[in-house]
């Protein structure tokens, strides 16, 4: 996975909340093979209407089209777990989405995809709405020093530490997890005694 | 030693090792597959992986099944390549599969605890939000998304950073009409969407220890729909009655044996919780939603609110977007608010009692609105069938399905046209859940039910004698 560690963009706002996992992707794409790119499905019924016809959408400007940050409100990504959600914005383009809470699954899945989930207080996070006066905007993003500078403004924003060290050496788990293989088997060893009945 | 909670109790025998920045690997014992775990054999494949211990995972098809009939054959091409995965994936890797014909299909989550593969102490997993479900019989489970199911598969191990634990306590009794969703869209209208975000919660008082344990699923099953990382109870003799005998569960000594582990699993009296949250069982009413997140849920007496008097102006802008896309009035009685189709059905509320509960409502009855019932499994199916359920709900006008995720999601093509109103007992009022366009109201069944006599969102407790 692509390391994470700053990011210079184009930030477009959606001031809306609970903006869940089955906007972010409706669930009838997701037969559809990721190969073939995710993109066109996000938000999808936001964006077109039922005939096929881009509604009036900021995310329909060619300027939220090459936006890398999407800034929003609280409890962004509820709901299913469709990690399809994720596949959704980041190949739209999104690298970071800045909101004041996240869906505990689609925190997981986007940080599992290299898209950092930046947690603002509902202060801060609407203050950048505010700023960015309904148009995307220049947005500077650094995971180090867990920064967000828009327009002179820097606030600071929260990552739980190991999502963030992950992000910004691009880890994956399980290359991690099969180096532990020796201490998996020791433990399942013991657990097996202490419950025989799980065979 | 500080008491511990039974959270506390079940991560603890499942930790492998802590790093350093407060992960935890935990040992995996479940892992339940279901159509849409193909995103995570894909990652396997990517990798010439193999399944690390295929015995740990049970593939159920349920998301994408036809429920007209259980043939593929008229059902859409992508549809059924769908499916299809789900069957070479596992016949690939060795894994168990109980799949379209099989007389145990059904909702994975009504599956597991049927077959009896839900356990007291397990940890389990699936790609799937409702997972919190299996926490009912006291298993720590919960949802994830297709990287940790691809990890599951490789390793059956996770890395999760420990929750906080909450503990919400039901005391007192249910009024008659009051079901667990009523509970749970109580809490949740409460607390709000992502009240218990990064919470394990517990549920505990004397309202839950009535309840059914098929009541429990359904309180559990809609933990994620608060935002809790998953939702449990302790097990007590009811959930050891109710797994004795089932096909995956211990058998003679050996059920004994799990049996006395599973009594020493519940929250020491000195265990600490994070949060706190007392509920007064006499104080719930039936709920039903009027919005776009099951947070935006009223007891069926009020009336839909007003953006006007809302706390701040962009919260009236939210409550204008859910009933804008709604088409309701501020003001309007939730009574008045008339539906064109009811939905029975999903991990929620499609469990036999549920089934019992609607069709005690609907007996004799016509429906005035078209609507279907598709059943948690096929083996509720076939019990509801034994019991003439069947007949009451084709009787009252509605169709009988096959078991199937169904039109809690619709990926399987079962759809609520747009703008059409539904009164459903899934768990998501979501914007274009159940189609695009479509306008979802969340209740319990007897609410559907009684919704669907009378053709607009009613309180049951008038049609109780």
């Amino acid at each position: 996975m692509k390391p994470f560690t700053r990011l210079s963009s184009l930030a477009a706002p959606l001031s809306l909340e609970n903006v869940d996992t089955d906007q972010l992707i409706p669930a009838r794409f997701m037969k559809e093979s990721r190969a073939d790119g995710y993109g066109g499905f996000l938000l999808h019924d936001m964006r077109f209407d039922e005939g096929g016809t881009p509604r009036d959408s900021i995310l329909n400007s060619p300027d939220a089209k090459s936006s890398e940050i999407l800034v929003t409100r609280r409890n962004f990504g509820g709901g299913s777990s469709r990690e399809a959600a994720v596949y959704a914005l980041v190949d739209f383009g999104f690298r970071c989405v800045i909101a004041p809470s996240f869906g505990d699954i689609f925190a997981s899945n986007a940080v599992n995809n290299g898209l950092l989930p930046a947690s603002v207080s509902e202060q801060d996070g609407e203050q950048l709405l505010e700023a960015l006066a309904d148009k995307p905007d220049h947005v500077d993003i650094d995971l180090a020093s867990q920064t967000i500078t828009c327009k002179s403004t820097t606030i600071s924003f929260d990552i739980n530490p190991t999502w963030k060290l992950k992000l910004l050496n691009g880890w994956d788990d399980i290359d991690l997890t099969l180096a532990e293989a020796p201490k998996i088997e020791t433990f399942r060893e013991g657990y097996k005694k202490s419950f025989p009945w799980l065979g | 030693m500080a008491g511990r909670t039974l959270f506390d109790k079940i991560w603890q025998a499942h930790e492998i090792c802590q790093v350093d920045n407060g992960q935890s690997l935990l040992w995996v014992d479940q892992h339940l597959a279901h159509e849409g775990s193909f995103h995570a054999f894909n990652k396997l494949a990517e990798r010439d992986l193999p399944v690390r211990h295929p015995e740990c995972t049970i593939g159920v098809a349920d998301h994408y099944v036809p429920t007209i009939s259980r043939s593929l054959i008229a059902v859409q091409p992508k549809i059924r390549n769908v499916i299809e995965q789900l069957i070479s994936n596992t016949r690939r890797h060795g894994v168990r599969l109980i799949g379209l014909d099989d007389p145990r299909q059904g909702i994975v989550h009504v599956v597991g605890p049927e077959q009896g593969i839900t356990q007291p102490g397990l940890l389990m997993v699936c790609g799937d939000s409702h997972t919190s479900t299996h926490g009912a019989l006291g298993a720590l489970a919960f949802g994830v998304g297709a990287s940790e199911v691809a990890h599951v598969l490789a390793t059956q191990t996770l890395w999760q950073t420990k929750p906080k634990r909450m503990r919400i306590t039901i005391e007192g009794q249910l009024a008659p009409g009051v079901t667990a969703k009523d509970i749970a869209l109580a809490w949740i209208s409460s607390l709000g969407a992502d009240g218990a975000r990064g919470y394990a919660i517990e549920y505990a008082g004397s309202v839950v220890e009535s309840l059914s344990v098929e009541a429990r699923l359904t309180l559990c099953n809609l933990s994620i729909e608060g935002g809790g990382r998953c939702g449990m109870i302790a097990p007590d003799e009811k959930t050891i009655e109710y797994i004795k005998g089932r096909a995956f569960a211990p058998q003679g000594e050996a059920f004994e044996q799990a049996a006395a582990y599973w009594r020493t699993l519940y929250s020491d009296d000195d265990a600490e919780f994070d949060r706190e949250i007392t509920l007064k069982g006499e104080a719930i009413e039936p709920i039903v939603t009027w919005g776009v997140s099951p947070e935006e849920a009223l007891p069926i007496g009020c009336c839909v609110p007003d953006p006007a008097r809302a706390s701040s102006p962009a919260k009236a802008r939210q409550i204008q977007d859910s009933l804008d896309y709604m088409g309701l009035t501020p003001g309007q009685k939730l009574t008045d608010v008339a539906i064109d189709k009811v939905f029975i059905g999903s991990c929620t509320n499609a469990r036999i009692e549920d089934l019992r509960a609607a069709a005690e409502v609907l007996r004799g009855k016509t429906c005035k609105v078209f609507g279907m019932v598709s059943p948690g499994s096929t083996m509720v199916k076939a019990q509801a069938e034994v019991e003439g359920l069947d007949k009451i709900f084709t009787e009252a006008g509605l169709e009988w399905r096959e078991s199937g995720c169904s039109m809690c999601v619709g990926m399987n093509g079962d759809l609520i046209a747009s703008g059409e109103r539904c009164a459903s007992t899934t768990n998501r009022n979501f914007k274009g859940r159940q189609g695009p366009g479509a306008r979802t109201h969340l209740m319990s069944p007897v609410m559907v039910a009684a919704a669907a006599v009378t053709g607009h969102l009613t309180d049951i407790r008038d049609t109780l004698g």
